[in-house]
């Protein structure tokens, strides 16, 4: 069972560029893994860490302030590229409950809410104030706002039914898996041939 | 009379399972394809689950991103991604899906394999565990990538959760002048939408130049739609889809195949359907195209310069330009042409099909690659491979000095080994142009196959227009 996400409140961390795309969220390299565990410490790799191993220390995640932030705002178009659901996987075990972006790439989106990852579509001109500084926020799903430092609320899009699963911890295969019924109707009706035991 | 639809409308009402209360629709999956990276984690929760799968016959599966590209006969030296191969084949057999293995002759990247057996057909809908499914749409199929989530949801129902996407007609019209492919086309639409810019979307392809492609230039078409941000691009189908179908290992045959031509008859696009979004395309004004960047819509003609931060308004736009050129190494204002280059890639789901191949050959027939360049040439698939051979193009590869490989992913991904070093240059006829893509550090162009060995030939990213006769 997912765990539930009703609301919290946490401090910023900046990545002003647009188009971050999943392979930089988590190079390739790291997918040929069977399992899901590791991949927080393979977030953002490439960029976080020198060829030595060592830490970049001008990256933002590798900074003090950086550390116990919940909440993550980046540039537009973000998640863009790869399927790899490996991304939500690593910015969810690296800490982050959310990403606030002005758009973000279909894939990405989906398969962040899978996660509990919830990514948050701001107005531009409010996406430009997150980013003048990094800042404390309040994102409510059950009220679907999200609260500037400053104290204005703006409310974010979420369709009912994940907002519904992530709130009361529905898991979607689940949530599937009920429509046998229909399942079945559908597939005694449909038409075609293929067969891919055929090829095997 | 009913409301006029566009063959994405008719794909979607042709799948609809149900329509739950308060979620979104059920939409029947008729095809999914499974490979060794996004699968894993898909077949532990059906293990934790105690679930079944439920249509192995409308499943098919191959391994190709950490495939190694080199002789069968090694074996795969990188422990992780041998033991992924492994665990692929494994889960496979345990859940009684069919699937081409490491050793299959019938292997090779997920996306050629499924058109090669006549797999993909008209009218399904098609999902995988990787972005580039679009490739499938060349058929009027709806096909799109999903998350591993998504994966396991198929496996075990055979249905997805989904919203309706927008409709987004790209229209192109024209022929194409010499030199200039179907490749070119889709990396000029996506300099002009740039990477976000079909977001939500699923692109129609129309227009006389696309009706004069190819079925496997119009795969390298709908490949790259996700590169233009929308899920799934597609063609609809006509005579040009049923030749190549025809015989295919699994197509319908004798009745099968006349009744299932009928109805895909009915999916074009019907007259006065309206779309969300439309944009058009001059086929006969484009030019070679080439990415400076690193992403794919940082795409130019290959005689334009490479343009400079200093001309763009937005500040988070102009910083992210500027940190592609620094990337890059490269100079704003300056052309690319001349450029030198360390590795030319042909292969990829985008551009390792037959046709791909012979372009390239027909470029590097009689000629050498440049000293300085390493060039890999890798089949989409062994039957691809097999049958390029019996063509002798892999003679025609060896005697230029290419490098001639087994089916896989390859330098397109780097998952396999075959990867750039730090700070060297490719042109690849891959998808993605992303930084460390290829490799840490390395720095890609995405070109088409004849400017890749066109390239190869001088070591440096080279116009094909002053190569060719």
């Amino acid at each position: 069972m997912p765990e539930k996400i009703i609301a919290f409140e946490s401090k910023t961390v900046l990545l002003p560029v647009d188009n971050i795309d999943t392979d930089q969220i988590i190079p390739a390299r790291f997918l040929k893994t069977i399992s899901k565990d590791g991949l927080g410490d393979q977030l953002f790799f490439d960029w976080r860490y020198e060829a030595d191993g060592s830490p970049k220390a001008d990256f933002v995640l590798n900074t003090e302030a950086a550390q116990g932030c919940a909440v993550l705002v980046a540039g537009d178009n973000f998640g863009c590229g790869s399927s790899r659901e490996h991304a939500p996987w690593a910015l969810t075990q690296f800490g982050f409950k959310a990403v606030i972006s002005t758009s973000f790439a279909d894939i990405f989106k989906n398969n962040s809410l899978k996660n509990g990852l919830l990514p948050l579509t701001v107005p531009k001109e409010v996406h430009e104030k997150l980013l003048a500084a990094p800042s404390t926020v309040k994102v409510d799903l059950e009220a679907r706002t999200l609260t500037l430092a400053d104290g204005t609320a703006v409310e974010f899009p979420i369709d009912a039914f994940s907002r519904m699963c992530l709130l009361e911890g529905i898991d979607e295969l689940g949530f599937v898996l009920k429509h046998d019924a229909q399942i079945a109707a559908y597939e005694a009706q449909r038409e075609g041939t293929l067969d891919t035991r055929a090829l095997a | 009379m009913t409301q006029p639809r566009t063959i994405i409308q008719k794909l979607w009402d042709a799948h609809v399972v149900a329509e739950p209360e308060g979620a979104p629709a059920l939409l029947f999956i008729d095809l999914h394809l499974v490979h060794e990276v996004t699968s894993p984690q898909a077949f532990a929760g059906l293990r934790a689950r105690g679930l079944k799968v439920r249509r192995p016959d409308l499943t098919l599966g191959t391994c190709d991103h950490s495939t190694p590209t080199t002789p069968r006969d090694l074996p795969i030296i990188d422990p992780i991604a041998r033991a992924q191969v492994e665990q692929f084949e494994k889960n496979c057999t345990e859940f009684g899906i069919p699937h081409f293995g490491f050793q299959s002759e019938r292997q090779g990247i997920v996306h050629v394999i499924g058109p090669e057996n006549g797999v993909t057909q008209p009218g399904m809908t098609v999902v995988c565990g990787d972005s580039h499914t679009a490739t499938h749409g060349a058929f009027g199929a709806l096909a799109f990538g999903i998350g591993t989530s998504e994966v396991e949801m198929v496996l075990a129902t055979q249905c997805l959760p989904q919203r309706k996407s927008k409709s987004f007609a790209v229209h192109v019209n024209g022929a194409l002048p010499p030199g200039v492919t179907a490749k070119d086309i889709i990396l000029a639409l996506i300099s002009r939408i740039g990477v976000g810019g079909g977001t939500g979307c699923v692109f129609e392809f129309t227009g006389s130049t696309i009706r004069a492609l190819s079925m496997e230039e119009r795969m390298t078409v709908c490949n790259m739609s996700i590169e233009g941000g929308a899920r799934a691009g597609l063609v609809a189908p006509d005579d040009t889809t049923y030749e190549f179908l025809a015989g295919k290992p699994l197509a319908p045959k004798g009745a099968d195949w006349d009744r299932a031509v009928a109805r895909w008859r009915q999916l074009p696009t019907d007259d006065g359907a309206g779309y969300d979004r439309e944009i058009s395309i001059d086929a006969a004004a484009l030019e070679p195209m080439i990415t400076f960047g690193t992403n794919p819509g940082q795409g130019i003609g290959i005689s334009q310069p490479v343009p400079d931060p200093a001309g763009v308004a937005d500040a988070v736009e102009r910083e992210t330009l500027r940190k592609a050129l620094q990337y890059m190494g490269l100079e704003a204002g300056k052309p690319l042409l001349g450029q030198p280059v360390n590795v030319v890639f042909i292969g990829s789901c985008t551009n390792s099909r037959m046709s791909d191949l012979r372009a390239a050959a027909e470029v590097l027939k009689g000629r050498k690659v440049n000293e300085n360049v390493r060039v890999m040439v890798v089949p989409g698939s062994q039957p691809i491979k097999k049958q390029a051979e019996a063509e002798g193009l892999d003679q025609i590869f060896r005697a230029a000095g290419a490098e001639w490989r087994e089916a896989g992913c390859s330098m397109c991904i780097a998952m396999n080994g075959d990867q750039l070093k730090p700070g060297e240059y490719s042109v690849s006829t891959s998808n993605r142009n992303f930084e460390g893509r290829q490799g840490k550090g390395g720095r890609t162009f995405l070109a088409s196959p004849l400017t890749a060995a066109a390239s190869a030939i001088t070591g440096k990213v080279t116009d094909i227009r002053t190569v060719l006769g």
